[in-house]
This record gives C-alpha cells, structure tokens and sequence, in this order.
C-alpha cells in the first residue's frame, strides 16, 4: 500500500472547501472531524438532526448539559447566534434544499452518486437514522472515506453491492488518496496524492477514473 | 382551564393494552423518564398496559425508560428510527428472538409523518428512500422530473413528553435540544400527557415564547428535579 491521508487529513481537505458562512451538517462518527479545520477568517454554522443550528465544540469532560447534545448523542455547547428548533423543521432544512453542504462517511460510493452508508446488510438490527434524508436536499453531498476497505477492496465502485441509502445523490469524494468529483455517472479525479500514480489509483478503484484537464497534487498539512 | 393533574398515576391513567404511544425523546434528551416509569409501576401492579406500540427516534438504552418498558414486556412493537443506543441491549435481545417489531422509518420522515398526523395530512411524498430498500411496496410519483416516495401520517393515542415550562392551559416550552418531536407528538397524540419542570400562572410564559400551544396537550404533571436519561445512563441507574 502506498503512503495514504490520515482521517485528520481527509477531514482538512474537505474542511477547506467549506465557504464562509455555509450551513454544514457532519454525518456521525468521522465526518465530526472535518468542523475542527475550518479555515482561518470562515465560519461555518454547522446543523443537527436533532434541533440545533450553530453548535459548537464539545463541553470539558464533567461540564456536559445532556439536553444539548449533538445526533451522535455527544455533548456539544452553543455558539453565539444559536437556535433550536423542533424535528420537523430541522428536516425541512434537510430535504428543503436550505443546507449547504452535507458530508457523509461511506461503505460503498458508485460512480453514478448512488451511497451506501448505512447498513452492512440483513445481520443484526437494521438502524437508518438520518442517513437517508441527508442525502437529500443539501447543495452539496460530499463523502469522506478511506478509498479502500480494511481489507483493500475498493469503496468507489461500478454499482454498490450493499442496500443503498441513497441513488444519485453524491457529488463529491474526498478519499484518502483523492478528492474526486461525480460528474455524468463517472469518476472524475480532480486532485491525487503525488506519491501514487493515475495507475495505481486506478488499480485501487472499482470503477472507471476520467480525467478532464490537469490533476493537482493533494496536498495536505502535517495533523 | 385546568389540564394539571396532582401525580404521575394520575397522569398516565387510561393507557390501556394496544394503544399506540409516542414518546418524546432524542437519546436521553427529552425523554420523559418519570411518565415512564409510572406507567411501567402500573404494568407491574396491574398488568397492564401491555401490546403497546411505541413511537420514539430510538428503542431505549440500558435498563430504564424505554428500554425499562421492552424489558418489562410492555411493547408489542416498536416504531423509531436508529435501534441503537450505548446500551441497546433490551430491543436487541427481544428483536433478536422475534419479540418485539420494529418498523424502522428514516429520522425526517418519522418527524414528518408524525407532524402529517397532528396536521390532518393523511399522507404527502418525500425523496428520501426513493430507491432503497425502505422504499418498497409504496407509491412513487415524479414531480418536476424527480421521483418521491408516499409516506402516510402517524398518529397514536398517547404521548409522553417532557417539558420544561407549562401553565394549565398546557402551554409548553422545552429546555435547549431536548424539545426534538416532542412539539409533533404533542399534536399527532388523541391525549397528549406532559411532565414539566414546573408549572406555573398563566400568562407567566410570554406568548411569543410558547412552543406548543395548549389545545394540543391535555394533562400536565409536575416533576421537579426529573431525571435526565443520559445522566441515569452514566451513574449506572436501573429500573429494575
């Protein structure tokens, strides 16, 4: 395996396309990172599910308020200009198209936008959440993952094999060696860690990669 | 106008088996834990309620609320959208062994059809499932040239919730994010129970600062110092 982004890193990347004053909602888990890298001089207000609009970091261990805590059931504090707001008005903010930008993990994205994020399959107790109501209405769907699986099988692929959460519906992929764009049902790489090439990426990707123009390097700080 | 009643027995009388409750609640924000667990007394003392089908983002944690309720055998099914919790094991174990439904609707669209029940909106269409599997075997419609999947409303004869401030005309408002769908189930419930922080005169909450108006709530109790569900979570509290 060729050196690769840390979930920090990933996180950075796609923090730095967030625009100043975006309304952003971090999936649970991983995506959270990505509030902690904002740019200097922007400020993103960030949404809950659960009825929050401009929360901000987590409360010192021991000075928690469980009534004011994130959809990851985390504890979080608010920042000036906060506001709460019942379920229904916080998924009208969803679904109405009034988010900027969402950001989601991914077990599977396929080169048409489809995600799967949510459930491994029919193991288990089946738990959906939010998932897929993020999916819709944000300007933005963007995904932050690894671009392999632990056991090194590719996560951007043709089609998702495991039950979707949402069809059509990702625009973006910030990988842990790329950040490419879902343009016309294909892959589109946009930028590429300079260590690996165009073809071992694509060795490492289930579905075509397409380039339009030039690829930046994807570079990134030291986290 | 009185809707106070003097104690919790009194406030979850006439909940009877196969009734369908919603509960409000986000995780341990919101939930209302003293309704709960005087409606789990009766069920010990009496019996009943039992069959229920419950109505909540979630399927309870640990060994309290909810949870406390699966355990006790009270629920039938239950109706939520994220079965998980730091401590599911009370749904897993019955789910597991075919005890308990689950009917599992996405987050907004649990929120929606529950505001569609209060709201007198039998059904409406919503993009999210289009394509999954959550989506099978109901309508689809295109508008605009985007496809939506039919989604029919909630309602239920009870819901539990949990307020911070109410007066006797059952005026609420809610403590930061522990409000969630309380509000909607206020309106999609036949009774609507409520537990406060405190009540007081009315005219005492401002107007402009009630959150759900009285003619959806129809009894108020008041718990001072209730219990915060997260909190009994972590201090290892069990209904037991």
């Amino acid at each position: 395996m060729t050196t690769k982004l840390t979930n920090a890193q990933i996180a950075w990347r796609a923090a730095q396309d967030i625009e100043d004053g975006a309304y952003v909602n971090l999936g649970i888990g991983f995506p959270e990172m990505v509030a902690r890298y904002q740019p200097p001089g922007r400020q993103a207000i960030f949404h809950t599910e659960n009825g929050i609009l401009n929360f901000g970091k987590a409360p010192p261990e021991g000075k928690e308020d469980w009534d004011l805590i994130n959809a990851g059931k985390k504890a979080v504090t608010l920042n000036p200009g906060a506001s709460f707001f019942h379920h229904a008005d916080s998924f009208a903010m969803v679904r109405g198209g009034h988010l900027d930008v969402a950001i989601l993990g991914a077990y599977e994205v396929a080169e048409t936008g489809d995600l799967a994020n949510w459930s491994t399959g029919p193991k288990g107790v089946p738990a959906v959440g939010g998932a897929m109501d993020l999916v819709h209405g944000a300007k933005r769907v963007a995904v932050i993952t690894d671009h392999v699986t632990k056991d090194g099988r590719p996560k951007l692929v043709r089609a998702c094999s495991l039950p979707l959460t949402g069809v059509g519906c990702v625009t973006r992929v910030y990988t842990s060696l790329a950040v490419i764009d879902i343009v016309a049902q294909r892959f589109v790489v946009r930028e590429k860690l300079a260590a690996i090439s165009l073809d071992e990426l694509q060795g490492l990707t289930g579905a075509g990669l397409v380039v339009e123009g030039t690829i930046a390097d994807l570079v990134v700080p030291e986290l | 106008m009185d809707k106070t009643v003097a104690g919790l027995p009194e406030a979850v009388a006439g909940i009877e088996d196969g009734m369908v409750v919603m509960i409000g609640g986000f995780g341990g924000a919101g939930a209302p834990i003293e309704l709960i667990h005087a409606l789990i007394d009766r069920f010990r003392a009496t019996g009943s309620p039992k069959n229920l089908t419950v109505i909540n983002n979630n399927a309870g944690n640990g060994r309290i609320g909810i949870a406390a309720m699966i355990d006790e055998g009270m629920v039938a099914k239950m109706v939520c959208s994220f079965p998980r919790s730091s401590d599911p094991r009370a749904f897993t174990e019955k789910y597991l062994a075919g005890a308990i439904e689950l009917e599992l609707v996405p987050q907004g669209t649990l929120a929606e059809r529950i505001r569609a029940g209060g709201a007198g909106i039998p059904a409406f269409y919503t993009p999210t499932t289009y394509g999954t599997d959550l989506a099978k075997g109901k309508p689809v419609a295109e508008f605009e040239g985007r496809n939506y999947v039919q989604e029919r409303w909630l309602k239920a004869d009870v819901a539990l919730i949990k307020a911070e401030l109410a007066d006797p005309h059952g005026n609420l408002t809610y403590r930061k994010a522990a409000r969630n769908f309380s509000p909607l189930m206020a309106m999609a419930a036949r009774t609507t129970i409520v537990q406060a922080a405190k009540i007081v005169p009315a005219g005492e909450i401002e107007p402009e600062h009630v959150v759900t108006p009285g003619i959806f709530v129809d009894r108020v109790v008041e718990v001072r110092d209730a219990a915060q569900e997260e909190a009994l979570i972590r201090a290892g509290v069990e209904y037991a």
